[in-house]
């Protein structure tokens, strides 16, 4: 462990316990984050990428939702031991978030520089006028070139693009150390998606904050992250740094989407795709869980889960074909 | 005008967008320059029949609030020698069976009427606002508890209740009929007000409150009531206009607030008598068109806050 770590994930394991069944959307994770490194967590949809990020924040609805076992260290603290009202100052204040919906994660009764301000009253005991004047700066750190006059104006009146423009002022508000962004540009247009990941990058720069962002936009990736965590029913199985993942990715999984993602230079009549769904989270397979998707599963992929092994250096991966090997490539 | 051209535009390519007042009409341009609650007020005005109920429903509340500066009668005082007169200069709309004057009753009996109104309106949707949003927002078991709390509530026969609370306690007073009634109504404001929680506490603009670690009261004060102030009012509107006609049913049938108080709903129990009925209209259409002119203009002032704080309904209204 170095001291450079900000963030330490062990072992987490968040279940839904619904009617009888439990449903393991995060089952043993494990993962850090160091200061000012920006971490992409990929996977399909139901993989389990936003319960892990809900967790870090202790935001899971509960019940159904439980953390079971694990341990979160914020600079070494576990946030797990943490009672709520511990937990309330570290939401905002060391964690900011940003969400997918900008359309609808701004109160449409309070003006822009309400919400703005809400945090730093709460966190930093600014009284309004100085956390109205602070939230003007913080407008036109992100891009607001009127931001005097957008500071009275109500969330109906700003597009999306905007609105999450000021989802991120607002998470950067309180200074974070680590910044989690739940697919923060899935529901942008494309042009828009670029302006939010620079600007993610410019506000991270400025702050020296961590990022962990969430996505299932391998293209988001390429463009913002030092390093990658795919994701697969509840588990990570590659971690990799982003430069090594995309030229040599290892688990089956991590292929297909690579495989599956649009090329503008390749002439492929159809994009390929990963036949199958993911497992229902109550219902995953004996042994490795992506087995039954994959074209390389045989007999021994269904007997036991495979372990995360460092198969390079900084480069673990959760399959059974790299086992055996200590560096040899495919 | 381009510019709002374009914004409306860019609006338009997001089909998630939650319905806010920006639809392209002509009055997009207007809304999106003022605050949430200018909007509302601004489409309230337009309703026609909204601001003449506010007019009456002020013009009745001042007058039968001023009443002592309108007559010199005192309409408690009897004059047994003087009973079911007809109006002339003295009494402008005669006397009741014990000589009590008319005119002075009509207006002193509006206070009864809306005071009853107002607070139990006030009393109920306070209940029905703590209630229901704990229930909605906590879910799980605090709702069960309030929800199983308030149906046993709502199976009370509640008419029967009121009988007996007011025979046993003999001298039925203003707070008495306040806290019978409203122990009876407050738990329909509580279910609609549960069901608005249930589905605001479902909106991301919750989580992201949380995730910059506001506290659940702080959410449901600052967050959810700004949010479900619609319905609130809606509700309390309509509770009103039932409570008055309540009261005046009551005291119909005897069971309200006791002589001599004057209620309107006591003058109208003067017409039982066929004689008056038919001969002496003078006697009990005064009330009788009061309490349907009050709970008229309540009525029109809560149907047209319904349409001004719901932008999908705002053309059915104008």
């Amino acid at each position: 462990m170095s001291n450079e770590t900000l963030l330490e994930v062990e072992g987490l394991k968040t279940y839904f316990h619904i009617e009888g069944k439990v449903a393991k959307a995060v089952d043993g994770v494990d993962f850090s984050i160091d200061r000012g490194e920006t971490v992409a967590l990929v996977g399909e949809s139901g993989s389990g990428k936003s319960i892990t990020s809900m967790s870090i924040m202790q935001l899971i609805p509960s019940p159904p939702g439980k953390i079971e076992e694990g341990a979160i260290k914020l600079e070494g603290k576990d946030l797990l031991s943490l009672s709520e009202r511990e937990m309330m100052k570290v939401r905002g204040n060391d964690i900011g978030m940003i969400f997918q919906e900008p359309m609808t994660s701004l109160n449409p009764v309070f003006t822009i520089g309400e919400q703005l301000a809400e945090p730093m009253v709460k966190h930093q005991g600014m009284n309004k006028k100085d956390a109205k004047k602070r939230a003007v700066e913080l407008l036109k750190l992100v891009g607001f070139p009127r931001a005097e006059e957008t500071v009275k104006e109500y969330p109906h009146q700003l597009s999306g693009g905007m609105r999450q423009r000021v989802m991120i002022a607002m998470a950067m508000s309180c200074d974070p150390k680590l910044l989690i962004a739940d697919e923060p540009t899935t529901a942008l247009d494309v042009t828009i998606q670029a302006q939010i990941l620079d600007l993610m990058q410019d506000v991270k720069k400025k702050y020296n904050s961590a990022i962990l962002i969430i996505t299932h936009d391998l293209g988001v990736v390429a463009e913002t992250s030092d390093r990658v965590l795919v994701m697969y029913g509840g588990q990570i199985v590659e971690n990799a740094s982003a430069k090594d993942l995309f030229t040599n990715p290892k688990h089956p999984y991590t292929v297909g989407l690579l495989n599956s993602m649009p090329d503008v230079a390749d002439e492929k009549e159809r994009l390929e795709s990963i036949p199958g769904t993911v497992p229902p989270a109550h219902n995953f397979p004996d042994g490795c869980r992506f087995a039954p998707r994959c074209k390389h599963a045989m007999e021994a992929c269904t007997e036991a889960v495979p372990k995360l092994r460092e198969n390079e250096p900084n480069h673990h991966v959760r399959c059974i074909l790299y086992e055996d090997q200590g560096g040899e490539k495919e | 005008m381009s510019d709002h051209k374009r914004s409306t535009n860019e609006d338009s390519q997001h089909p998630s967008q939650p319905p806010e007042p920006s639809e392209g009409n002509e009055m997009t341009k207007k809304e999106k320059e003022h605050s949430p609650t200018r909007i509302v007020l601004k489409r309230f005005l337009k309703n026609k029949m909204a601001v003449l109920g506010i007019v009456l429903l002020v013009l009745i509340t001042i007058i039968s609030f001023s009443a002592p500066l309108i007559t010199d009668h005192d309409p408690t005082s009897t004059d047994m020698l003087n009973i079911h007169a007809d109006p002339d200069d003295e009494h402008l709309l005669g006397t009741n069976g014990v000589g009590q004057d008319n005119f002075a009753r009509l207006l002193y009996g509006g206070q009864v009427s809306i005071q009853i109104g107002v607070y139990i309106a006030i009393m109920v949707t306070a209940i029905g606002v703590v209630l229901g949003s704990l229930a909605g927002y906590y879910g799980g078991k605090v709702d069960g508890i309030i929800m199983r709390f308030t149906d046993l509530f709502l199976i009370f026969p509640f008419l029967l209740m009121v009988l007996t609370v007011v025979t046993i306690l003999e001298e039925t007073s203003l707070l008495i009929l306040v806290v019978t009634l409203g122990l009876i109504v407050w738990p329909n404001i509580t279910r609609i007000l549960r069901g608005t929680y249930l589905t605001l506490r479902e909106q991301e603009y919750v989580l992201s409150a949380r995730s910059i670690g506001a506290s659940d009261f702080r959410i449901i004060i600052k967050h959810l009531i700004p949010n479900a102030i619609g319905p609130i009012i809606v509700n309390a509107t309509v509770i009103m206009a039932q409570m008055i006609i309540l009261e005046a049913a009551l005291s119909f049938i005897g069971f309200g607030i006791p002589e001599p108080t004057p209620t309107w709903g006591s003058m109208l129990n003067e017409a039982r008598n066929l004689g008056i009925l038919t001969g002496q209209p003078h006697m009990w259409l005064p009330p009788g068109l009061l309490i349907v002119l009050t709970v008229l203009s309540i009525n029109f002032i809560g149907d047209a806050l319904r349409d001004a704080f719901d932008p999908k309904s705002k053309s059915r209204s104008s």
